[in-house]
This record gives C-alpha cells, sequence and structure tokens, in this order.
C-alpha cells in the first residue's frame, strides 16, 4: 500500500487491522467486533485527514508512483480505443498516448500524458515529459477529429514539457504556442482533464478546452513547487511552503474560476480504487460530452473564447 | 553577452507625446541620472563598469562608445553588432513616426490575484523606480506613414514577465487590431510567465494566443519582433505564433533557461544556442534583422500586406 508521510497513522492501524484478521484465521477466534470498531476508525481517520490535506500533500498524491495514469482510465473508460503514433514530422513521442475510441456509441479522440510506472516505462515514457513532437502529435490528431466531428478528451499529467537540448532545438516554445492558438478555434468539443500533475506550459499545451477539470487531488500550476520556492525563496527546501503560497489545488482553481469540475476521487486517492475513479470520470464524460455536442459549434467556439479571456485581476 | 544601459535623462527629447501630461511633469523633475553601464552575461557575474563620463565600454567586443554615437547606433556597438537592450519608450520612439503614438490602457495595473506576500510593495517600488506602470506599452502609430498597433515590452520592469496585465493589455491590443482590420507588431522582451501571479499568468498564454487565433481567422497581419531576451511563457505564447517572426542579432529567445536544460541533460550547450541566429538556422525565424535596418523593414512588410 503506497504511504504518504500523513498517512503514517492509518498504515499502522491497517497493519494491526490485517494482523487480527491473521490472527483470527489462524488460532479461530472470533474477532469481528474488534476488527470492525478498528475499521470504523480506520475510516474515520482517513475521512479526517483527507478533509485536511496540505497543498503538498496533494502535490505527494498527484505523483505518486501508485497513482493511475491515462492508459488505466482509457482502458476503461473507453471502447475500441486504437492507438495511433508519430507526428509526420519527426518522431513518434511516447509520452503522448492518443488515438481514436468508442464512448458509448460516440467516436472520440483521446489524448493523454503518460507517465511510467516503474523506472523501465519512465524512461520508455520520458516521465510523462514531452518533447516537441508529443505536442505535434496531439495537434495532428486533434486537426484529425475535427475534420471528422469527433469530440476530443484530453488527460493531463506532466511535470511538465521537457527541458532537451533536442527539445529547444526542435522548437518546443513554438509547439506548446501553435497548441494554444490552434485548440482554441477547433471546431469539435474538447474536455480536459488533470488526473496528476498539471505542470505549467506543458499542461496548457492540451488544456485549452471547453471545459477542464481536476480530479480532487490534483495540482495545476506555473511552475513547480521546487522551481517556484528556488527562483523566488531563493531556496529549493522550501517547496512545502511555495506550495501553499501558489495556490496550486483543484480547490484553489476552482474559486478562482479557473476550472469547470472537481471530481472527487475515493478515500484514501485514486490509487485505492481505480475501477470507482474510472467510472466517476466516465459518468461526468457522459454527461458534458451528450451535452457539448448537442451546442452550435459557433456557440461553443464564443464560450471558450470568453471562458479564457475572462482570467486576470488587474486595476484601472 | 548582453550589455544593459540605462540611460534616464531628463532633458533630452525622449519624451512620448502623450494625452495625459502627468507623466511628462514626473519626468522633468526626476533627478539627472548618470549613465549606469552594467554589463551581464550568461552568468550574470560580470562586474559593473561604471564610467564617470560619456563614454561606455562594450563589454562584447571592449570597444569604447561615445554617448552620441551610441544614441546615433540606436544602441547598438557598430564593431561588434550587439545589441543593447533598450527601454519601450526609446523603442516607440525608433519605430513610431513622431506625433503619431497614441497610447492605450496606460494606468492599468496589478493587482494581486493569489495573494503572494510582497508583491503589491514590490510593484510600487518598480513603478517608481522605471516610471513605468507595467511591463508592456501598448496603443497604435504610423511607421512611415501606415498604420499600425503597436505592443512593446520592457525587461526593466520585473524582467517583463507576464502577468495578468501584460497579458490584459496585450489581448486589447490584438482584439483592437482586429475589430479595425488593422496589422500589429509585437515586440517581446521578457523572462516569461510572472511567478507571483502563479496560475493567473499562465493562462494569460493561452488568452493571448486565442486572441491572436482570432485575428489570424480575419486574415489580419501579426509580426512579431524578438528582442533580448525571449523566453518561457511568452515564448510558447504569442512570440511564435507571427505570420513573419523577425529578431535583433544575437537576441536570446528560447523556452527553458539554460542552466535548467544544462542540469537535464548534464552537458554543456552548443555555441550560439537559443540565439537568433541559432533559431534562424532551426528554421524557427524568418529574418534576424539589424535595429538600424528595423524600421525600414517593418515598412516594407506593412507595404506589401497593406
Amino acid at each position: 500500500m503506497a504511504t504518504l508521510p500523513f498517512e503514517k497513522n492509518m498504515y499502522e492501524l491497517k497493519s494491526k487491522i490485517d494482523e487480527l484478521k491473521n490472527l483470527a484465521i489462524d488460532q479461530d477466534m472470533d474477532l469481528g467486533k474488534e476488527i470492525r470498531q478498528m475499521e470504523i476508525k480506520l475510516y474515520n481517520m482517513q475521512k479526517e485527514a483527507y478533509k485536511n490535506l496540505t497543498a503538498w500533500d496533494k502535490v505527494s498524491i498527484a505523483r505518486l508512483v501508485e497513482r493511475p495514469t491515462s492508459l488505466d482510465y482509457i482502458n476503461r473508460i473507453f471502447d475500441s480505443f486504437m492507438e495511433l503514433h508519430g507526428d509526420r514530422y519527426y518522431g513518434d513521442d511516447s509520452a503522448i498516448v492518443g488515438g481514436i475510441a468508442m464512448f458509448n456509441g460516440t467516436p472520440v479522440t483521446v489524448i493523454a500524458q503518460q507517465k511510467g510506472k516503474n523506472t523501465k516505462e519512465n524512461i520508455k515514457r520520458n516521465f510523462g515529459m514531452p518533447n516537441p513532437e508529443g505536442y505535434r502529435k496531439t495537434l495532428r490528431l486533434m486537426k484529425q477529429a475535427e475534420k471528422f466531428n469527433r469530440p476530443v478528451i484530453c488527460l493531463i499529467d506532466t511535470p511538465g514539457a521537457y527541458c532537451g537540448l533536442g527539445a529547444e532545438e526542435r522548437g518546443q516554445g513554438e509547439a506548446i504556442a501553435r497548441n494554444l492558438m490552434s485548440m482554441s478555434t477547433l471546431k469539435t468539443p474538447i474536455i480536459s482533464i488533470v488526473i496528476g500533475e498539471g505542470g505549467s506550459g506543458g499542461a496548457l499545451a492540451m488544456a485549452v478546452a471547453d471545459e477542464v477539470w481536476m480530479l480532487e487531488h490534483t495540482v495545476y500550476s506555473i511552475l513547480s513547487p521546487e522551481g517556484f520556492a528556488s527562483i523566488l525563496y531563493k531556496d529549493a527546501s522550501l517547496a512545502k511552503e511555495a506550495a501553499a503560497d501558489m495556490k496550486i489545488t483543484a480547490q484553489d482553481l476552482i474559486n478562482f474560476g479557473i476550472i469547470d469540475r472537481i471530481i472527487k476521487e475515493p478515500l484514501g486517492g485514486a490509487h485505492t480504487n481505480v475501477d470507482e475513479m474510472a467510472a466517476r470520470i466516465k459518468r461526468n464524460l457522459e454527461e458534458s460530452i451528450a451535452r457539448l455536442k448537442s451546442e452550435p459549434i459557433e456557440s461553443l467556439l464564443t464560450k471558450r473564447y470568453y471562458k479564457f479571456r475572462k482570467i486576470g485581476k488587474v486595476i484601472e | 553577452m548582453a550589455f544593459i544601459l540605462s540611460v534616464i535623462n531628463c532633458s533630452v527629447g525622449m519624451f512620448l507625446e502623450r494625452g495625459n501630461h502627468m507623466f511628462e511633469f514626473k519626468r522633468i523633475f526626476q533627478k539627472s541620472k548618470y549613465i549606469e553601464v552594467k554589463s551581464v552575461g550568461n552568468d550574470g557575474e560580470k562586474k559593473p563598469n561604471i564610467p564617470s563620463g560619456m563614454w561606455v565600454k562594450c563589454e562584447t567586443c571592449g570597444k569604447i562608445l561615445y554617448n552620441k554615437d551610441l544614441e546615433e547606433s540606436i544602441m547598438t556597438c557598430d564593431n561588434c553588432r550587439t545589441h543593447f537592450r533598450i527601454g519601450c519608450h526609446e523603442r516607440i520612439n525608433y519605430t513610431i513616426d513622431k506625433g503619431t503614438f497614441i497610447e492605450y490602457d496606460e494606468f492599468m495595473i496589478s493587482d494581486n490575484p493569489i495573494d503572494f506576500e510582497g508583491y503589491t510593495d514590490k510593484l510600487q517600488n518598480l513603478r517608481d523606480k522605471t516610471l513605468l506602470n507595467e511591463a508592456v506599452i501598448t496603443g497604435e502609430g504610423k511607421i512611415n506613414g501606415q498604420d499600425t498597433i503597436i505592443v512593446v515590452m520592457d525587461s526593466t520592469f520585473m524582467m517583463g514577465s507576464m502577468g495578468c496585465v501584460v497579458g490584459e493589455k496585450i489581448t486589447r491590443a490584438i482584439e483592437k487590431a482586429t475589430d479595425n482590420r488593422k496589422p500589429i507588431i509585437i515586440f517581446t522582451a521578457s523572462g516569461g510567465a510572472r511567478m507571483q501571479e502563479g496560475i493567473f499568468s499562465l493562462m494569460q498564454m493561452a488568452k493571448t494566443s486565442a486572441a491572436i487565433a482570432r485575428h489570424n481567422e480575419k486574415g489580419n497581419l501579426y509580426i512579431t519582433v524578438l528582442t533580448d531576451p525571449t523566453t518561457g511563457g511568452v515564448t510558447a505564447s504569442f512570440a511564435m505564433l507571427g505570420d513573419i517572426i523577425l529578431a535583433e542579432p544575437n537576441a536570446l529567445i528560447g523556452f527553458a533557461g539554460k542552466r535548467v536544460i544544462e542540469q537535464t541533460i548534464k552537458q554543456q550547450l552548443p555555441e550560439g544556442f537559443q540565439r537568433a541566429e541559432f533559431l534562424l538556422e532551426k528554421g524557427f525565424i524568418d529574418k534576424v534583422v539589424d535595429r538600424k535596418d528595423m524600421k525600414d523593414t517593418l515598412t516594407q512588410i506593412l507595404k506589401i500586406h497593406s
């Protein structure tokens, strides 16, 4: 079981419960009452803990190795998913998984940022950090969706766009910019869901959408807390403080009016029950895709423009 | 190596014509400062070179440059072509026909959207020190008689970082250009998105890019001029979306910071990396243009698109 620092007490209690259960079986004892009491206690501890998570706790959950990745959701939510590859200019970026699928009988395009589950996979997926060819693959697939009137669903989970030499040479800035521009006028509904980390421009390049949702324990930020602390506090070890100051949680963003919906996670985090999490995302998509598809495209585009147009606080 | 020159001289005719004269009033009574010469390289550790007269030394090639020559060469070293950074007012003076500039949104200032400690005070101090209200000036004017909307960023105000005000002013300028079927020219100079405004700064990237998208759809012209430095969230949004992208010689233009890239790849970077000439070679900009030729180049482009 994945354990985060704030889960220490709960982990100990869970171990005790498991011990008791094993004891009951070995010694043929009836410990049902005691076990149930402890389970209720654990449930209440979890509820309390997960109501009072700090920004840094959320960052930790979002970055958990055990956290479900895009493919975990794609395989549970969509049918007949066929992955498509390449940007048609340079290469195929494994940090982006994209393709076509069926969603309750409706053809859709799904494009996702994909992290790895272990070191080997992470190297293949570049830790979910796309290169320009990843953003260009995204654009190609979105334009294809537009041609065939398929709604686009983007899953966001990245520490940020990759900062390598090759990425810079191949125009990482241009690739992100082009996506921002093209998504804003794409003539088909777009829903973007942050399922883990929403890392800055690298995330935004796939999140200029009609609706932007975040799972309950995700973060979406201009920079990593470590980077922020390093630049503004001159001390990267102040990341915890930075995370709180930056206001990067789903709750912060919905209060700011920047995102449209938060999808609650199972108690303990999405990783404790992927099936349930996927089901919740699916229910939300069912309602929204139907609604967005029925709206005339001109009206959709106007709303999409103003969704981003209105973001900003100035004094005149 | 960029060489920052701050020349704040209240007496010589560097005034802009403005609708409101409060700004000029303030400038007249501001104390005359000596020429401050700071030199920065990529390591940022060069010591300042403070002259006591009317000359400065170009850190790149060592040539002595006299004040008068500097003005005539529009703040460039005529020996090695180094283009020193200039402020937005100077830029507008060099680019826009005298007497034709009308500024937009000149009194817009920043709020504190994520309640970041110390941000409001920092802004006030900067406004007092730089006599700018923010890191960008927008407006309209003529270039050799041709109408254009113009946006000029200024790296002396919080490193030209883009927060809500920069995003809003630029978006309004783009929308004005779209609505009036006018071309827009944006001179970029920025260290990227403004950290102190958090996620709000990030969203300005989407906001400005969406405005450009609409401007494009109506068949209007957008010229970007990339100046030193242009980095981060500005590069990854409107800066790289011009129909025509020009750049000043040797300007630093990139997405990620050099140090971050070096830490990521654990190698030294090639010579000239992220400089204008490098981007030209890699196919990302249209032309590198000397400052003394910029106005003519813009004139020519506007003419072809009129």
